[in-house]
């Protein structure tokens, strides 16, 4: 197999609150066009490490990060202009997020606040994401109802439609499914095997069975420590090398 | 099994006459309103009619209508708002938005706290001084509202603020994350869902604005004017200062006068209040999260 490109490196990347060491990665590569699964329990470092991939950092005065990011080639760290990397990254929460916008603004923002304001163009774009977060069907003739009043499934959706809006080479998705119906989950995850072809998506969950059906490599995180990278399916046939992961994907703590 | 014990009976009396307790207390401060409310309109109401709120005092106050301290009150309640509506909205925008949590803003919330604190009669000599004497703008609306509008600036401010912090802080990192800066953020999500908040501020500020006597006496309320205001460099005359005035400064005055114009002024709050509450429960609706 050939070696695939790598689109996330990350090396001696540090990130602090105040004094507190939240996660410590000496190395870990993220390829292009992979689901990359992150397991841990909570308070392991999972969404920092998210929140320092797309510089979130700036809106929380305790947080330091330190050490190299490194994504398609630039090093986050030195962007000048945070809010184009921004665009580039899709985010989305473990709560769904419905905007106070009609289901239409909630996926137009975006293109809107970078310059989009042909009708048609933004139709187009609404429709062509709604689609491929799979809720379209549901959604198409109230367009213009409050996205925040959504079930919390359809909210999730949504919320995947505003991030495909910003059309991102990355898209980041903190524990997605713990406020989401098991069939929603099923979708979404649909959703996330289709957009691979088209992006790199990080899935940080607390579902181990969840990296399993969908990611190709996973890391473990552990007390702010990055345990074990390696291929998923490793991790179930107890090809790993450290006890504690055996441990937590067998379900003996977590 | 279920058989309620002594402990079991002593504590559903207590909790029940607790409930009548407090019920009775929550009663008694309708009391005071519906009493002021009922004098009012029995002593003052026969006496309102187009003629009193459209035409001017007669007779050394004595007879005759109130229309130019109606308009003068409408007028300084407007001018007050100009001033420390954007004012106010734009110091909460940035302590709750922008601003990071440094002994800076301690020390500005700090002084908004005081500000709201200090008498309405010290406000009074300060815009005496600030506005009437070292700006130059003598007595006249432009002073007085100035004056009530820096009075109120820590309500609009205290009530923008809030609301802002309302708006729950996912909104603002879902806005963030897609690549909006603050003011994007602000203008599109946060504003707009703080609204009805907002304007609960304002309505404090305008039945507060509409009835101080204290700080429009020095500084552009007049006693008796034979003419209407003809720009914001005037004085005028103002409904608190006018009942001040028939109620105990000019002799002669029959007994239902006073009445009659608190009770226009009660009203005047009354139906801005009103309205107010109106317009921010359509904007409520609006917006759902």
């Amino acid at each position: 197999m050939v070696e695939a490109a790598i689109e996330l490196l990350v090396q001696d990347l540090t990130i602090r609150y105040d004094n507190d060491i939240a996660l410590r990665v000496d190395k870990l590569e993220i390829r292009k066009n992979e689901i990359f699964g992150i397991i841990g329990p909570a308070g392991s470092g999972k969404t920092s490490f998210l929140n320092a991939i797309n510089r979130m950092d700036e809106f929380n005065d305790s947080m330091n990060v330190q050490g190299s990011i490194n994504f398609g080639g630039l090093e986050v760290g030195n962007v000048k202009n945070v809010y184009a990397l921004r665009k580039k990254i899709g985010v989305v929460f473990p709560l769904p997020v419905g905007l106070p916008l009609s289901i239409y603004e909630n996926v137009a923002l975006s293109p809107r606040l970078s310059g989009i304001k042909d009708k048609t163009k933004l139709d187009e774009i609404v429709e062509r994401c709604l689609i491929r977060a799979a809720l379209w069907e549901e959604v198409k003739d109230r367009l213009h109802q409050l996205g925040s009043l959504l079930s919390g499934g359809q909210q999730q959706r949504l919320t995947i439609a505003r991030a495909l809006s910003q059309e991102p080479k990355l898209l980041l998705l903190d524990e997605f499914s713990i406020a989401v119906d098991p069939v929603t989950t099923m979708r979404i995850e649909d959703v996330l095997k289709e957009l691979k072809k088209e992006m790199t998506v990080v899935l940080v969950t607390n579902l181990v069975q969840q990296v399993r059906r969908l990611s190709e490599r996973t890391a473990f995180f552990l007390n702010g420590e990055l345990v074990e990278v390696g291929e998923t399916e490793d991790f179930f046939t107890g090809v790993v090398e450290d006890q504690r992961t055996r441990d937590y994907v067998e379900g003996r703590f977590g | 099994m279920f058989q309620s014990t002594e402990l079991n009976r002593r504590n559903h009396s207590v909790q029940k006459l607790v409930s009548i307790l407090f019920g009775v207390v929550t009663c008694l401060l309708i009391v005071p309103v519906l009493t002021i409310m009922t004098v009012l309109v029995y002593k003052g109401g026969p006496n309102i009619s187009f003629e009193f709120l459209f035409s001017a005092p007669t007779n050394g106050m004595t007879a005759g209508g109130i229309f130019p301290a109606l308009l003068g009150t409408i007028l300084l309640v407007v001018v007050a708002l100009i001033f420390s509506v954007p004012l106010g909205v734009a110091t909460a925008v940035y302590l709750s938005e922008y601003a990071s949590d440094t002994w800076l803003t301690r020390l500005i919330n700090l002084a908004i706290i005081n500000l709201a604190g200090v008498p309405s009669i010290v406000h009074a000599l300060f815009g005496l001084g600030a506005f009437v004497i070292f700006a130059g703008f003598g007595t006249s609306i432009l002073a007085a509202s100035l004056t009530l509008g820096i009075m109120t600036l820590p309500v609009v401010i205290v009530a923008t603020r809030e609301s802002l912090q309302a708006v729950p802080p996912e909104f603002r990192m879902a806005c963030w994350g897609m690549g909006a800066t603050r003011w994007q953020t602000i203008r599109k999500v946060v504003l707009p869902n703080a609204m009805s908040g907002i304007l609960t501020g304002v309505i404090l500020e305008v039945s507060r604005t509409a009835g101080e006597t204290a700080p429009i006496m020095f500084t552009g309320a007049a006693f008796f004017l034979p003419f209407l205001p003809q720009g914001i460099l005037d004085q005028t005359m103002a409904m608190s200062l006018h009942l001040f005035v028939v109620s105990t400064q000019v002799p002669g005055v029959p007994e239902t006068l006073p009445y009659s114009v608190a009770l226009v002024l009660v009203s005047m709050v009354l139906i801005m209040n009103a309205a107010s509450i109106i317009l921010r429960a359509y904007v409520r609706g609006q917006k759902k999260w």
